[in-house]
C-alpha cells in the first residue's frame, strides 16, 4: 500500500520587528500546529524570525507565469506611473 | 492622499483595562516595536487607528473626484495618461489603506457605510472644486505635497500594517507631487494667461493646503494619545512649518507670489506665515465647504450605480461554486 500523502503547507516569516511576513518555502505537516511547530524547526533554527504564518498550499491560487506576458503588459507601456517621467530642473531641489 | 488630525478621544475609550497589560503595551510601544494585529491593544488603540485609518482611505477615495473632473478636458494625451494614472493610484492608496483598517476588526464595507452616511470624515481639501487646469497642477505639487510631509513619518507609525501601507504609498507619491510641479512651470513658463491661471490657483488653494495639517498644536485635542501611542510622530504646526519652508523656494522658482503678504522668514531661516482663517476650516470639517455636498452626492451615486457589479460578482460566484460541487458529485 502507498504511503498516504501529508498536506503542503507554505511558510511565512516575519524576520524583524515592522516588516512583513516573507515567503520562506513550504513543509508538510498533517494540521495547522504541528504545521508551525515545523516552520519552527526547519526554517526559523537560527533565529531568522519574530513570527511566522503558515497556510495550506492548496489555498494560494497564483498566476501562471507563463502568462505573465499578458498579466503585466499594461504598466510595462505606462512610463508616466514612475516619477523619473517628470522634469522637474534640480534647482528645485528633491521632489 | 492624505488624513488629517480630526479625531477625537471618546469618554468610552477610558475604561479602565487590565493595567499590567496596557503598561506592557506602552512599553513595547516605547521600544519602538510595531504593533501587529494579533497582539494585545487597549481598545482605544484600536478605535483611534481604526477611524484614522478608514478617515485617510476615504480622503483617497472622495480625493480622486476633484481629480477626475480634468481627466477629459486634460490639455493633452500625455497630461491626461498621467492624470488618469494618477487618480488610479489614489484608489490604489484608499484600498490599501481599507485593507490595513480591516486589520483591525472592521470591515471595509461598515466603514464605507459610515463615510456615505456623512459620519466619517475625510480630508476638508477635497471639498474645494478644480475651477481650470492649473488647479490639477496645484493639487499635484501642494496637495500631494502636504501629503508627503504628513505620510512620512506615518511610514515609521507604531502599527505594523498602517505604517507597510505608508511605505507603499509614499513611493508612488513622489510621482504625483512632481507632475503636478511639471504641470505648474509649464504654465509658468507660457504665455501671460497661463501664468496668470497658475498664480489663480495658487492664491485659491494656499490656505486650505495649509489648513490640512488639521487645527494649531493649541486646539488639538487628540494629539497627546497618539503621539504617546507613536501614531503621530510630530505635531499639525510642526507639520505645517516643515511643508511651509520647503515649498516657499518652489514658489520662488516658479516665479508665483504667495498669497501672504506678510509671510516673512524668520532669523533661523523659517517662513513665518500669517494667521490661519479657522472659521473656514471649522465650516468646512462642519459639511459647509463648497463642495462638500457634491463630493457626498457623488460617492453616493457611484456606490448605488455600482451595486449591481457587486451581485453580479456574487452571484457568479456561487454559481461557479455549485457548478464545482456539480462535477465533484459526479
Amino acid at each position: 500500500m502507498p504511503t498516504p500523502n501529508t498536506p503542503l503547507w507554505e511558510v511565512f516569516i516575519r524576520s524583524r520587528n515592522g516588516l512583513a511576513h516573507k515567503h520562506v518555502g513550504s513543509l508538510h505537516a498533517t494540521d495547522a500546529t504541528l504545521a508551525l511547530q515545523a516552520a519552527r524547526d526547519i526554517y526559523t533554527r537560527r533565529g531568522e524570525g519574530l513570527s511566522i504564518w503558515v497556510v495550506p498550499s492548496n489555498a494560494i491560487t497564483a498566476s501562471d507565469p507563463a502568462e505573465k506576458g499578458m498579466m503585466f503588459e499594461p504598466a510595462e507601456s505606462k512610463i508616466y506611473r514612475h516619477p523619473t517621467f517628470y522634469e522637474v530642473p534640480d534647482e528645485v531641489g528633491h521632489m | 492622499m492624505y488624513t488629517q488630525a480630526l479625531n477625537t478621544p471618546d469618554r468610552e475609550d477610558r475604561c479602565v483595562e487590565d493595567a499590567a497589560r496596557a503598561a506592557q503595551f506602552q512599553a513595547r510601544i516605547d521600544a519602538e516595536e510595531r504593533i501587529e494585529p494579533n497582539d494585545w491593544m487597549p481598545s482605544a488603540y484600536r478605535k483611534t487607528l481604526t477611524r484614522q485609518i478608514s478617515q485617510h482611505a476615504h480622503s483617497e477615495i472622495v480625493g480622486m473626484l476633484p481629480e477626475g473632473n480634468w481627466i477629459t478636458r486634460a490639455p493633452s494625451l500625455r497630461r491626461k495618461a498621467a492624470l488618469l494614472a494618477k487618480v488610479q493610484d489614489e484608489c490604489g492608496h484608499g484600498l490599501y489603506l481599507y485593507a490595513a483598517a480591516e486589520t483591525l476588526g472592521a470591515s471595509r464595507e461598515e466603514l464605507v457605510d459610515l463615510m456615505l452616511a456623512g459620519k466619517a470624515k475625510y480630508s476638508s481639501i477635497f471639498n474645494y472644486p478644480t475651477l481650470s487646469w492649473a488647479d490639477i497642477g496645484t493639487i499635484g505639487w501642494l496637495v500631494d505635497g502636504a501629503a508627503i510631509m504628513n505620510q512620512i513619518p506615518l511610514c515609521r507609525c507604531s502599527y505594523g500594517p498602517y505604517a507597510r501601507a505608508m511605505i507603499r504609498v509614499c513611493k508612488e507619491e513622489s510621482f504625483h507631487q512632481r507632475q503636478g510641479f511639471e504641470i505648474m512651470l509649464t504654465l509658468c513658463r507660457g504665455t501671460e494667461a497661463q501664468k496668470a491661471m497658475a498664480q489663480d490657483a495658487l492664491d485659491r488653494w494656499w490656505w486650505p493646503v495649509l489648513m490640512m495639517f488639521g487645527p494649531p498644536d493649541k486646539l488639538s485635542q487628540h494629539s497627546d494619545a497618539s503621539t504617546r501611542w507613536k501614531i503621530k510622530r510630530f505635531s499639525n504646526d510642526e507639520l505645517r512649518q516643515k511643508f511651509v519652508d520647503a515649498t516657499v523656494p518652489q514658489a520662488q522658482f516658479l516665479g508665483l507670489t504667495i498669497p501672504d503678504p506678510g509671510m516673512k522668514q524668520n532669523e533661523a531661516g523659517n517662513w513665518v506665515y500669517s494667521a490661519i482663517d479657522w472659521e473656514e476650516f471649522n465650516q468646512v470639517i462642519a459639511g459647509n465647504g463648497p463642495c462638500n455636498r457634491d463630493r457626498l452626492a457623488a460617492r453616493r451615486k457611484a456606490h448605488d450605480e455600482g451595486a449591481w457589479v457587486r451581485e453580479a460578482a456574487q452571484a457568479y460566484a456561487e454559481k461557479r461554486r455549485q457548478r464545482t460541487a456539480l462535477q465533484a458529485a459526479e
